[in-house]
């Protein structure tokens, strides 16, 4: 048997800082072969320790037992006693180009966590079939993890070979059957290799007993697998760590995931949508450090302004940002004891963003070692699934067709990881789903207080451009309500930003979501008797049809119609201006559409007349449709 | 990124999770090639800062050269040094073998410390590629409420995401440089000029791989007098790294045993 051994012309630096590295897993269904393959491979790529092999058959002579490959890697005294490998284990050799990490996973179903904590971490993977046996459930399982865990690199070994004198039949049978299998996930094996690794038949040389095979050994077929490349060509993805505030600088720290920053480059903070400038990129002990940095780095930058961001939130450039969202459709594989359910609350790991979420729908779920795949409510143990999610905050993501990086989730069950998946699709942010809700009614009637108040509840909604005068007859109108005896309370679109909603950005689901928050917050107040003035925007004619629709009866539309021209003059917040700058995205009035309401209940343009004037409108108007009384103006009145 | 660019990065990004996500930590200085790295990392990830106390558990029994060390590079790092000693050989396992109970005080020093502390989180500087049973570690690995490691229902751990979450009174071990080598701490030390103990060099024709307590720890043959010389000694070396350490020799399952009982 011909030992490729290291020599000295391979590399002077040992364990490569020249030879590329490559992780590779060993997967494949519970006895097939995977920890002796490993031996083997060691052995014969003259990697074994000076004296483990002795100790190795000093060890099975005392326990009376036939020497194993195995025991190699079973290192603990359970595994060796139960023959069996029940966690995953690494170790390294070399083959004349490269530098292998080998990654041994168990194959019993038992061990499923640890089979994916190890394949995890591969760049590619061996899937070992039992040549008597065939491809069995462990096998499918395993290779649909493979694809789950995007390592798309998979070579298959037949091995016991011996077992069915060499056969060329038997082995094209398996042959086809696994790559069937594989190519219908989307991998496709690079090469399917018969072998007997107990024997070495494959493994690192061709021998006569497999003459009829003319394709790569294992040591060749390892040797074609490539390392994982960081993906420096996808936009920009810089999940934030932490915000570290040692000394006077204010670092944000993270891993870059994908493409590359550098100082001066602007920068768009997801999901909140915050813009900035990179100052500088700090480092230690020099700093700071100059020229672009790329992905797979772990960088420290500091930004031109003081803006809120935290833990979880993810940097890109402007136009090529992550999306937003709090509702997202995963396939994802389940390793709970419990079955994962419709409406089961978890917790969601995206990047370093932690959310609470909700399982709003199971649409797939399958046991992927199977042969006929089940439609199942839940997703069993070992099983794989599709599931919709709905988070409690936003977060920001990407579909796995992406970025591979940032479309990846787990999920959490009482701290401890229970599964985890792709992200298949984004949605628009759809509220989460309310679990045992009681809602307590205030002690106090109607009637008790619209005689204090001598109005009814209401839900004045002004919308308009920016810079229409929304706020400023809003104030008007809550001054003159509450010089009336009345209780107006003033919801300004801006002000509720800044708290209530500053979690949402603009994006259309975001608007959405912005109005609903409004519709709900002023039709509670409605309901009990105040009158809830809000002021924003509100441009989508279905997102203001919707809060009508939340407040009902006691909603009352106020379309401020000021000219477009009239509003960019007034800019009382300079957003105009930086708008037409292109330092402010999705601003209602020069980029968006503005849908102009029909069916409101009134209509004001305030480029024409007074403040007073107006106001007085709008009260004449909650006059006549019921919301303040007769007697409360002829009080005014007498005033 | 080169081959040493890709495992700093790796290390900084679990040393900041760690730091982030846990409440209380402490990195274990044991003062060995390993954990100089490790300080030396997480100065990198905390731009010069170690933001969390160094820990040494201290057997009494280490080189006077690792003392002086420790006294030295203590200050000039600035470190928030905390040394704890352990308790006498009489209170540790009596059914151990002898090199395994002296190392053993180890991992009682490490329980009283946790105790006086409230650590929930302690950085190891334990790597793959130095032991089978390391090599099947967690990064991020949970230690029950004796500090024992329960081999046989490790949490999954995928994707850099990691299990940081241990019951209350129980604490995490984390593994910054568990998947680096004996090679890539020698060649990462020179490249960032990081000191070392004189121990790891040639002296009377033998050096220390590694060190440990100076009663069961003992040097290999060795000519190497720098490190370049060490990284071309190990690249022909089939002789283990911890061949020199008794505690992992006397019986097949001595070192199990000691990580099981919550030993690094």
């Amino acid at each position: 048997m011909n030992m490729i051994l290291p020599t000295a012309s391979i590399s002077a630096t040992p364990n490569g800082t020249t030879r590329p590295q490559v992780r590779i897993v060993i997967v494949g269904h519970v006895d097939h072969g995977k920890s002796t393959l490993v031996g083997r491979l060691l052995h014969e790529t003259g990697s074994l320790p000076d004296g483990k092999l002795e100790m190795l058959k000093a060890v099975s002579a005392r326990r009376g037992m036939p020497f194993e490959w195995s025991f190699l890697l079973d290192a603990l005294q359970t595994e060796r006693d139960q023959g069996i490998t029940i966690d995953t284990t690494q170790i390294r050799f070399r083959t004349r180009s490269r530098d292998v990490v080998l990654i041994d996973a168990p194959g019993h179903a038992e061990f499923l966590r640890n089979m994916i904590t190890g394949a995890s971490q591969a760049d590619g993977a061996v899937l070992i079939i039992d040549a008597l046996e065939g491809v069995r459930d462990q096998t499918r399982r395993h290779g649909y993890l493979l694809h789950l865990l995007g390592v798309k690199q998979v070579a298959v070994v037949v091995n016991k070979m011996d077992r069915v004198d060499f056969s060329a039949v038997r082995f094209k049978e398996i042959s086809d059957e696994i790559s069937a299998h594989l190519i219908g996930l989307g991998v496709t094996p690079s090469t399917v290799i018969p072998i007997s690794a107990r024997d070495g038949d494959g493994v690192a040389e061709h021998t006569p007993r497999i003459a009829w095979y003319t394709g790569p050994s294992v040591v060749e077929a390892l040797d074609a697998l490539e390392p994982a490349r960081p993906l420096a060509q996808l936009p920009l993805r810089l999940p934030v760590q932490a915000i570290y505030k040692f000394d006077d600088r204010r670092i944000v720290a993270g891993r870059i995931e994908s493409g590359s920053l550098k100082a001066g480059d602007e920068i768009v903070i997801m999901p909140t949508g915050k813009i900035a400038k990179i100052k500088t990129v700090e480092s230690w002990p020099a700093t700071p450090v100059n020229g672009p940095q790329g992905a797979g780095r772990s960088v420290g930058i500091t930004l031109d302004r003081e803006l809120f961001l935290e833990r979880g939130d993810i940097i890109g450039h402007p136009g090529q940002s992550p999306r937003d969202t709090r509702r997202i459709r995963a396939r994802i594989f389940w390793l709970h004891d419990k079955p994962l359910t419709k409406g089961e609350q978890i917790l969601i790991r995206l990047g370093t963003k932690e959310s609470r979420a909700t399982v709003v729908a199971i649409e797939k779920a399958i046991d992927p070692g199977a042969l006929s795949n089940e439609e199942n409510a839940a997703i069993a143990r070992n099983h794989v699934g599709e599931i919709d999610i709905s988070l409690a905050q936003p977060v920001a993501t990407d579909p796995y067709t992406e970025n591979p990086r940032t479309g990846r989730l787990v999920i959490e069950v009482n701290g401890r990881i229970a599964g985890g998946g792709l992200v298949l699709s984004v949605d628009a942010g759809r509220p989460a789903v309310p679990v045992d809700i009681v809602p307590v009614e205030s002690a106090l009637r109607l009637d008790e207080r619209s005689a204090r108040y001598h109005h009814n509840g209401a839900v004045v909604w002004l919308t308009g451009l920016p810079g229409s005068g929304k706020s400023t007859l809003a104030r008007a109108l809550e001054r003159r309500l509450f010089g009336n005896g009345g209780s107006p309370i003033l919801l300004d679109g801006d002000t509720l930003r800044a708290g209530l909603n500053g979690d949402l950005g603009f994006s259309p689901e975001d608007r959405a979501e912005n109005i609903r928050r409004l519709a709900e917050v002023a039709t509670h107040l409605a309901r009990n008797g105040h009158i809830a003035i809000v002021a924003a925007v509100s441009p989508s004619a279905a997102d203001r049809a919707a809060a009508r629709r939340i407040a009902d009866s006691a909603f009352r539309e106020i379309y401020i119609a000021t000219p477009a021209e009239v509003c960019e003059t007034r800019d009382p917040k300079g957003h105009y201006a930086k708008a037409r700058a292109g330092a402010l995205q999705g601003f209602t009035g020069i980029g968006n559409d503005y849908q102009p309401p029909t069916g409101n209940e009134l209509t004001i343009d305030t480029s024409n007349r007074s403040v007073a004037d107006a106001t007085e409108e709008i009260e004449r108007m909650l006059a006549r449709t019921g919301i303040l009384f007769d007697e409360l103006s002829d009080l005014a009145a007498n005033i | 990124m080169d081959h040493l660019d890709e495992l700093e990065a790796q290390s900084i990004y679990i040393l900041r999770e760690a730091f982030a996500r846990l409440k209380k930590l402490a990195l274990l200085w044991s003062l060995g090639k390993d954990s100089n790295v490790m300080i030396w990392l997480a100065r990198k990830a905390f731009f010069g800062r170690v933001p969390f106390p160094a820990l040494h558990v201290d057997t009494g029994k280490k080189f006077p050269e690792m003392y002086a060390f420790r006294d030295r590079f203590g200050k000039e790092w600035d470190l928030d040094l905390r040394v704890e000693p352990c308790p006498p050989i009489d209170s540790v396992d009596p059914t151990l073998p002898p090199a395994a109970r002296s190392a053993a005080r180890k991992t009682e020093g490490l329980k009283l410390a946790l105790v006086k502390h409230g650590f929930d989180g302690l950085i190891a500087g334990i790597r793959r590629d130095e032991e089978a049973t390391r090599a099947k570690e967690r990064v991020f690995s949970p230690r029950g409420l004796e500090g024992e490691w329960d081999v046989r229902d490790q949490p999954p751990e995928f994707w850099d995401h990691f299990n940081a979450s241990p019951p209350q009174g129980a604490h995490l071990r984390i593994h910054p440089i568990l998947h680096w080598t004996e090679a890539d701490i020698w060649a990462y030390t020179k490249r960032e000029n990081i000191p070392i103990i004189p121990l790891y060099l040639t002296k009377d024709g033998k050096r220390y791989r590694s060190l440990g307590d100076s009663d069961i720890t003992f040097p290999v043959a060795s000519t190497a007098s720098n490190i370049d010389e060490i990284l071309t000694e190990l690249d022909g070396t089939k002789v283990p790294e911890r061949a020199g350490r008794a505690l992992d020799h006397e019986t097949e399952d001595a070192f199990e045993r000691l990580r099981v009982a919550g030993y690094l």
